[in-house]
């Protein structure tokens, strides 16, 4: 039996249905990125106030006031939470999955428009809900964003009473959001494939995208779980994670890291997919090994799973445990280093141009590999006794989300944006935009690897309160200007993209010569996507054939002489 | 870089360091090698009129070997740096020297409390005494902490010993660290634990073994009353 | 590619899809694995916790196993029911389904019933949720199921009618069956919590 989607008579519908209760995958993809680029203006101004509060410490911060203990907490729990849950999935997954997955197999929606539609509404209520915490007595959770017991779970510990609870209620919401969301991506990729176009021809993004579903889909049942206990500990009294009660701090930390680290993968995988299109397209080659790509993000995800307690070394729990979770996270490296290698081996021959999207990927590529290398350090147990809970610890993370989430992103984010919406961006505010970000990046985080190398503990709120400290403290100065200057670096980006909505060049259907199928259409793409079906003929990325007199051949175009060499 | 690291004054401080050298040099060649050669190549291979790309999927094994050997050895270095870590983890972690000093260490927000055995050697007994904040060790002997939560999960931190250890509520865990020069060092609290975590921290002192017995005898003379004072401002605080 | 050329003949490109597994079928096997997920994160904390703890025999000699085998069998035949009505609308036996789907129905609703006296016997010899953690795990766990067995009969209730309006056959049967499958994945949920919780 055939399903057919419901597409619905959309040129007609008024203003509500076309761009609030739009159910057209696209739409949906502009309101996934409208409430991740909200969001990441609330994290950003948490970080600057921060940072500030760390440079010059219990001095009122500028445009604010001052900051207490209590207050920097809830900030520091709130920008982790918020730029997790709340930027890079909404952007990464929510915008960009769903903008990408049925253009790019050939669909003309996702298979189930109106769940899509739901799971955006649910996203929307669940930022409201977050959001609104912060309002509550009490103020929002200053639990960290790891929400670790029984610190979260005794309100009187914290005094926060409603904002971790609206906390919880968020990330429940946020989390049915995205398995809605994950419903449509496995189903469209695996079902609603154009004619011809084979598992093996889908473009790599799309592998990247259904794999974060599926880590996201399997590790998140447990903290679900334990958000539930979490709750009735806090509303019915119960004591599943309270010691007087026969409960255990430390079930949390397992849940919660089952989860978590494969997290850092849902939101990485999407990063990478992004990087791996562009670096075809910008250096005009065949991705370098796709199957191999694919199979190491598949191993890549089966090893996500048993490598959370490295989270957890020093926790108390059994020392004996340590080893075996070191070598299985030391182990991931291995995929993630093939991945990498294999992005480097594509641009190795290549015709490299360096249009704003390029530079992103190659930004991020260059910075993840500083991320990589140091989550050796936090993986083998012995190194972990220093480092963790330290500043080592924040940049690190801070290494391997911003290049996957921001770099990744933003690469995206100019690459697709003709698609999006008909015109280009500006290439030279791009790449301003770009190098402004790179430079004050790094000048934020080195400084944090060198605090974390001195010792320095995260999540404190001044550094003056430890002597061992205070000679350190203008790395933090270093770090505060810095971080200053990168979110006013990302001003360019903001009006770029404003102008580029009226006044940018006119994109045309595929600017950038590219074979995937979303550039077979029309920019933006009306809806019901494509004219005609698409019919797959070949790869993705057969760019620079031998044979061909373009250095590009679209996976839709019919049987060319070229074909016949690009069979093996 | 790693000249930031804190000075080192305990036995088993060494071995963390050098697992971390180890990793430092390995992971540096290949953060330098990965660069380099992204930068050749972005370099080399931009963009040039008449140049076109080297059409190569690296489909089969023999071409993809140019990703999987390099990944291969990630593999090995990888299994060293295990190794390495494993053995230290051994030292630091799932042993326990026998005839160390025993003191209990009670966490609770936001003071670290530490409890000594009375002139009977026991613990539990009225002679005990606690002290606020400070952690007074003999050099040269391993001491063995018994660590218990009064309230939330606390985390145990003396940079200069590489020592870290989490404090759980409803458990009692063991920890030993020997340092080895006399001195003060600083402790702190490394997971966060409310409002004033950044407060929560203390001093280790660290007397050569004849100053350590006198400063024993000196407490337990003055017990009674420290005992008193200290509980009330452990509540206080 | 060699199998381009059969890809193609199969399909006919203007109207066709590749569409190995129906699209309903995916999406209820993947919401049933979140919510394996879950279940088993339960399952699995409150199997730690107890070999942790030990101490629970106590608290768990006063539920009440009567009852709770009563529910198990009530449970195990509304599946058997569930079962008989799929099979009677894959054989477009609408007259069949509408009684099988009616005992269904019935059936869920009388394990929430005997579920509510149970509640309500052990809430009145005082064992809250706050009263220990095995009874924080049995409310916890209980609970969770009963509302995805409400939602089940709610599922079930909708179907019914349809069956009984006669308006089961524009291409729902399909449907059916998904609620069947979500029918069954409750069954088993059970059928893990009725030893853990009563038999142990």
């Amino acid at each position: 039996m055939k399903t057919m989607v419901v597409v619905d008579a959309h040129e007609t519908a008024g203003f509500w249905r076309q761009y609030v209760f739009s159910t057209d995958h696209k739409m949906i993809a502009k309101q996934y990125l409208a409430i991740s680029a909200f969001m990441a203006l609330v994290g950003g101004l948490l970080s600057y106030l921060i940072r500030s509060q760390l440079a010059w410490p219990e001095k009122p911060v500028t445009g604010w006031g001052f900051v207490g203990p209590d207050a920097y907490n809830a900030f520091v729990t709130m920008h982790g939470t918020i730029m997790v849950f709340f930027v890079a999935m909404p952007l990464l997954l929510g915008a960009m999955g769903n903008f990408l997955i049925p253009l790019m197999v050939g669909a003309p929606d996702m298979a189930f428009p109106r769940l899509n539609r739901l799971s955006v509404w649910t996203l929307f209520v669940a930022s409201i809900v977050l959001l609104s915490s912060f309002f509550v007595p009490g103020g929002a959770s200053p639990a960290g964003w790891t929400g670790y017991v029984p610190l979260s779970d005794v309100p009187a510990y914290t005094g926060a009473f409603w904002g971790i609870n609206l906390w919880l209620v968020a990330l429940a919401l946020e989390f049915a959001s995205f398995l809605m969301g994950g419903v449509n991506f496995l189903t469209t990729a695996i079902n609603m494939r154009a004619p011809g176009m084979t598992l093996w021809r889908l473009p790599l993004i799309v592998w990247m995208q259904v794999s974060a579903s599926v880590i996201f889909l399997l590790s998140v049942g447990p903290l679900i779980a334990g958000a539930v206990m979490l709750f009735l500990d806090r509303t019915f009294h119960t004591g599943f994670f309270v010691p007087g009660k026969g409960g255990d701090p430390l079930l949390w930390e397992h849940l919660f890291w089952f989860f978590g680290h494969p997290e850092v993968y849902v939101v990485a995988l999407p990063g990478f997919g992004a990087m791996l299109e562009i670096f075809s397209v910008f250096s005009r080659k065949p991705v370098f090994g796709y199957r191999t790509i694919v199979y190491s993000t598949i191993a890549a995800g089966f090893l996500s799973f048993v490598v959370w307690a490295h989270h957890m070394f020093v926790s108390g729990m059994d020392p004996r445990l340590a080893a075996p979770f070191s070598v299985t996270t030391i182990l991931i490296s291995v995929p993630f280093a093939i991945i990498v290698f294999a992005m480097v081996a594509t641009l190795w021959r290549g015709s490299i141009s360096f249009e704003t999207p390029m530079l992103f990927a190659l930004g991020g590529l260059a910075t993840f590999i500083v991320g990589g290398v140091t989550g050796i350090f936090l993986g083998s147990e012995a190194a972990d006794i220093y480092f963790h809970g330290t500043y080592f610890v924040v940049a690190h993370f801070h290494y391997t989300l911003f290049p996957t989430v921001i770099f990744g992103g933003f690469a995206a984010i100019y690459y697709w944006y003709p698609k999006m919406f008909g015109r280009m961006m500006n290439d030279a505010l791009g790449k301003l935009h770009f190098w402004l970000t790179l430079v004050f990046f790094n000048v934020v985080f080195i400084p944090l690897f060198l605090l974390g190398i001195g010792g320095a503990p995260r999540r404190v709120y001044t550094f003056e309160a430890y002597n061992f400290l205070k000679p350190l403290q203008p790395l933090n100065v270093i770090a505060t200007y810095a971080a200053i200057f990168l979110l006013l670096a990302q001003l360019p980006f903001l009006v770029n993209f404003a102008w580029s909505l009226a006044r940018g060049k006119v994109a045309g259907r595929n600017p950038w010569h590219a074979n995937t199928l979303e550039w077979t259409t029309d920019s933006p793409p009306p809806h019901g996507n494509f004219d005609l079906q698409p019919v797959v003929y070949r790869d993705p990325y057969e760019y620079s054939l031998p044979d061909s007199s373009e250095d590009w051949l679209p996976q839709s175009q019919p049987a060319a002489p070229a074909v016949a060499a690009a069979a093996d | 870089m790693l000249s930031w690291l804190p000075q080192n004054v305990s036995t088993f401080g060494g071995s963390v360091d050098s697992t971390i050298r180890l990793i430092y040099y390995i992971v540096g060649a290949w953060f330098l090698a990965t660069e380099g050669l992204l930068l050749y190549f972005v370099l080399r291979y931009r963009r040039k009129q008449g140049r076109r790309a080297f059409y190569k999927r690296a489909e089969t094994i023999r071409q993809a070997a140019w990703v999987l050997i390099p990944a291969a050895i990630v593999l090995c270095l990888d299994l060293s740096i295990d190794a390495s870590g494993a053995s230290t983890w051994r030292k630091v972690k799932e042993t326990l020297p026998s005839n160390a000093v025993q003191v209990e260490v009670t966490a609770q927000r936001f003071a670290w409390l530490f409890t000594y055995p009375g002139p009977d050697g026991k613990f539990g007994t009225p002679d005990d005494v606690t002290i606020l904040g400070e952690l007074h060790v003999p050099a040269g002997k391993p001491v063995e902490l018994i660590m218990r939560s009064r309230d939330v999960i606390h985390s145990l931190f003396i940079p200069d010993f590489r020592f870290r250890q989490d404090v759980v509520p409803g458990r009692t865990i063991d920890a030993w660290f020997e340092a080895t020069r006399p001195g003060s060092y600083e402790l702190g609290c490394s997971e966060l634990c409310g409002d004033a975590h950044f407060d929560m921290r203390g001093t280790v002192i660290v007397h050569d073994a004849g100053d350590y017995a006198s400063w024993l005898r000196k407490t337990w003379r003055s017990a009674p009353a420290a005992v008193q004072n200290l509980s009330g401002a452990a509540k206080k605080g | 590619m060699s199998s381009t050329a059969s890809v193609l003949t199969r399909n006919n490109p203007h109207n066709g899809k590749i569409q190995s597994v129906p699209i309903g079928k995916i999406a209820i096997w993947w919401f049933l694995a979140s919510e394996m997920m879950v279940f088993g994160g339960l399952i699995a904390s409150y199997v730690l916790l107890r070999i942790h703890n030990g101490g629970w025999a106590g608290q768990a000699a006063h539920v009440r196993w009567q009852l709770g085998t009563l529910n198990t069998a009530v449970l195990l035949t509304s599946s058997l029911t569930m079962a008989l009505a799929v099979s009677a609308s894959r054989q477009d036996k609408l007259r069949r389904t509408a009684v099988f789907l009616g005992l269904t129905v019935l059936l869920g609703v009388a394990f929430l019933c005997v579920k509510g006296v149970e509640y309500t016997g052990e809430l009145r010899e005082g064992f809250t949720p706050a009263s220990g953690l095995f009874w924080s795990f049995y409310y916890g766990m209980t609970g969770l199921h009963a509302l995805h067995v409400t939602g089940g009969v709610v599922a079930n209730l909708t179907f019914l009618v349809m069956a009984v309006r006669g308006d089961l056959w524009t291409g729902k049967q399909r449907r059916l069956e998904y609620a069947g499958l979500y029918w069954h994945f409750v069954d088993v949920v059970w059928i893990f919590l009725f030893p853990l919780l009563y038999l142990s």
